[in-house]
């Protein structure tokens, strides 16, 4: 039996989601409209960009994965764990302090260039679709790599046992063994990273653009920003709705293994590692590390000296961002604790396929009639990074909430705790730990998104990532540095403070 | 008088009929193999499964239509019958408090008494994780004591035990059931239990509850199916 807090949770996320595709669909005209004979001049290349970057993004991002997973199942050195660990923190980094280390390695005036330059060799460009390629790459290969460690790490003991016992060869023990756990997991990782580069914005806006490096969400920007043409936007939206509609259904069916869980990293017992093999494997790491690793040591050397160059403007917007994260946080935990189920997660997938862009869409068109869409920038903001974080938060929460209710909720019954008694005593209590990963990972999320922010801010209501794209496109570097920094530190302390408040807390 | 009427409840693999009458205060087995519908017999008994037909009664009174809490049924699970992170103040105030409030002086008192009543003296502050599982089982019969209701169910609370042990736990069971002048319904797979507690048998085999039958008459002449799960 539902509770009426599930009920008025689920019936908000509900309408919330369908709310707004509807105002998107009417805008546009109708379901009809989503046919080529009313495309403006522009987005079949914007579709067929989406669509392509998505898929050299995801594919890259999977084949560069399954040797950096294989050398890193089959050898010890020390800092491993550290390194498994540092593999989760481009999930949570905001995408513009990532742009901002991209473009310090790979930018025209970046180490890369630099080098080639002193070889004598031709520069690289950064903008574009190779630089958008990159950016997602940067951020899905260390999801890949934990798919497929994850996957890698599962393979029973015993299997290990038989192949050593059996003196199987190096390529043996790749068919026999490896190859099957890992074709396992490589269509969902395909999938599920193809799915978050369709919608993938803040990357295309700094780093695409143009007519030939333009996604769907990036076009949708520009008709609402640049042309104020509601209509196209709207019809947009509807091209993306249904692009995120057909992927998640899709990703439904093939993504199996979860993504977004932190690695068992057991220990397995694996001979494979030795010998010629670790040159290469070292190498590997070496290289996912550098390129990992790199970047965000860039940020923090250019950013040190911008600390000393941040305005009043630039503080203004990280209290914005912070006030953002909270109201966020706050809604989307007390979203969470209603719809901790498996019922509930269906919902909060569901609202997923729809974009943050088409979410902004559709409330700016809501908004309209009744205030200034302008004025409400933050909450607006504040509300689809709540949505947004959900389904993270559920997929952290609810394993654990079910498993507690497997175990007492009968005794939960048979004593007839209030709902209260129990959500005070028992849930939260019980639950400190997932809660406080999860908050941290949605505080996270909401402090460094640029997104619906961008569709709706005027000069007065930045968050402190639009900031630091505006002091970008003024090319005021080192105060973007500086920003960016200040911006990966409340990002990362967002995270760590509530992740360690969870565990510090625990019952 | 706890009656169960035609009743027909859904199980894995079919459906469990039960029409029997057990008396207050009596002490009562109930044996037959793994899957056979013990436990589900217990759910309908406590309210975690209602019945597809029929209706459960106690002296007269309709429970059929009423949730767990409502029943005037206490039940110890095979596990987690404590949360492991609350003090046994806390837990066994559960049981007087369900608004999980804590528990004031007077209730503290009555806690403290029940706690001793299962040798469980100056244990109050103790949390679960530090007891041995018998000293677990002794901690929710008290809280069983606290809550008074004249029908206990014991779905194999204590198969995690040794044979020592649980005899003693049985001993305390049929002191606390004794103290409460409770109807008493244990669960178990191993006859010896229902031979050293109870004083009827009832035997679930073949999608039905079979009628309660006084033990030694049971174990004097065990019928086919008991027979045949004995592998006699």
């Amino acid at each position: 039996m539902a509770r009426p807090a599930t009920l008025i949770a689920g019936a908000a996320l509900t309408a919330l989601t369908l709310g707004p595709v509807v105002a998107v669909i009417l805008r546009a005209g109708g379901l009809s409209s989503l046919g080529p004979s009313h495309w403006a001049p522009g987005d079949a290349a914007a579709l067929r960009f989406t669509l392509w970057q998505a898929f050299l993004s995801a594919g890259c991002s999977v084949l560069l994965a399954v040797p950096v997973a294989r050398a890193l199942v089959r050898q010890r050195f020390p800092g491993r764990g550290a390194l498994v660990t540092v593999m989760g923190a481009p999930f949570i980094l905001p995408v513009i302090v990532a742009v901002m280390g991209l473009i310090a390695v790979f930018g025209r005036a970046g180490l890369v260039n630099d080098a080639l330059g002193g070889l004598g060799l031709p520069k690289v460009d950064i903008y574009g679709l190779h630089g958008v390629v990159l950016a997602h790459v940067f951020f899905n290969l260390p999801l890949a790599v934990r798919m497929f460690l994850n996957a890698l790490q599962a393979v029973p003991g015993e299997r290990l046992r038989l192949a050593a016992s059996l003196g199987l060869t190096r390529g043996a023990m790749f068919r026999l063994v490896d190859l099957p756990a890992l074709l396992r997991v490589a269509p969902g990782a395909f999938v599920v990273i193809f799915v978050i580069c369709l919608t993938s914005f803040a990357v295309a806006l700094t780093l695409g653009g143009g007519p030939r490096a333009t996604t769907v969400e990036l076009a949708i920007y520009q008709a609402m920003r640049f042309d104020f043409d509601l209509g196209r936007a709207a019809s947009l939206g509807l091209v993306q709705l249904a692009m995120g509609l057909g992927a998640g259904l899709v990703a439904l069916r093939v993504a199996r293994d979860d993504g977004f869980g932190v690695g068992r990293d057991r220990a397995a017992l694996r001979r494979d590692g030795a010998g010629w093999v670790r040159g290469p494997d070292l190498g590997w790491i070496a290289v996912a590390a550098l390129f990992l690793l790199v970047p965000l040591g860039a940020v923090v050397a250019r950013g040190l000296p911008g600390l000393a160059l941040l305005g009043a403007d630039t503080i203004r917007a990280a209290g914005h961002s912070v006030a953002v994260a909270s109201v966020s946080t706050a809604l989307c935990m007390a979203w969470a604790m209603a719809l901790a189920h498996r019922r509930g997660e269906w919902l909060a997938l569901a609202a997923i396929t729809v974009s943050p862009l088409v979410l902004g869409t559709g409330l700016f068109l809501m908004l309209r009639p009744f205030v200034n869409p302008f004025a409400m920038a933050l909450p607006v903001t504040a509300l689809v990074n709540a949505l947004m974080g959900l389904p993270f938060a559920l997929r952290i929460i609810t394993p654990q909430a079910e498993a507690l209710e497997k175990d007492f909720g009968r005794l939960r019954a048979s004593l007839g705790l209030t709902h209260w008694a129990w959500l005070r005593l028992v849930w939260v209590p019980r639950l400190r730990r997932p809660l406080g990963f999860a908050a941290g990972l949605v505080a996270a999320l909401a402090m460094g998104d640029l997104g619906v922010i961008a569709l709706f801010a005027d000069p007065d209501r930045a968050t402190l990532p639009l900031q630091v794209y505006r002091l970008m496109g003024a090319y005021q570097m080192e105060a973007a540095a500086g920003a960016a920094l200040l911006l990966l530190g409340l990002s990362l302390g967002a995270f760590v403070l509530l992740d360690r408040g969870g565990r510090l807390a625990e019952a | 008088m706890l009656r169960l009427e035609t009743i027909r409840v859904a199980m894995e693999g079919g459906t469990l009929d039960a029409d029997l009458a057990l008396a207050p205060g009596r002490r009562v087995a109930v044996l037959g193999p793994s899957g056979a519908g013990k436990s589900t017999l217990l759910d309908v008994i406590a309210g975690f499964r209602p019945p597809l037909e029929g209706h459960v009664s106690w002296q007269g009174r309709d429970l059929t239509p009423l949730g767990p809490e409502a029943r005037p049924v206490s039940i110890l699970f095979q596990d987690a019958n404590l949360f492991p992170h609350l003090d046994l103040a806390r837990n066994l105030g559960l049981a007087l408090r369900p608004d999980g409030r804590r528990p004031g002086p007077e209730e503290i008192q009555r806690i403290e008494g029940a706690l001793r009543r299962v040798g469980l003296d100056g244990y109050a502050r103790r949390r679960p994780g530090t007891l041995s599982g018998g000293q677990q089982s002794r901690a929710a019969l008290a809280r069983v004591l606290l809550m008074a209701r004249p029908v206990l169910l014991l779905d194999e609370p204590f198969a995690a035990l040794g044979p020592g042990l649980k005899r003693d736990m049985l001993g305390v069971v049929r002191e606390v059931a004794a103290a409460l002048g409770a109807l008493t319904v244990l669960v178990t797979h191993d006859p010896e239990d229902a031979r050293a507690f109870a004083q009827e048998v009832v035997l679930v085999a073949d999608g039905l509850v079979h009628p309660p039958v006084a033990t030694e008459a049971f174990f004097a002449v065990p019928p086919r199916a008991f027979r045949e799960y004995m592998g006699l």
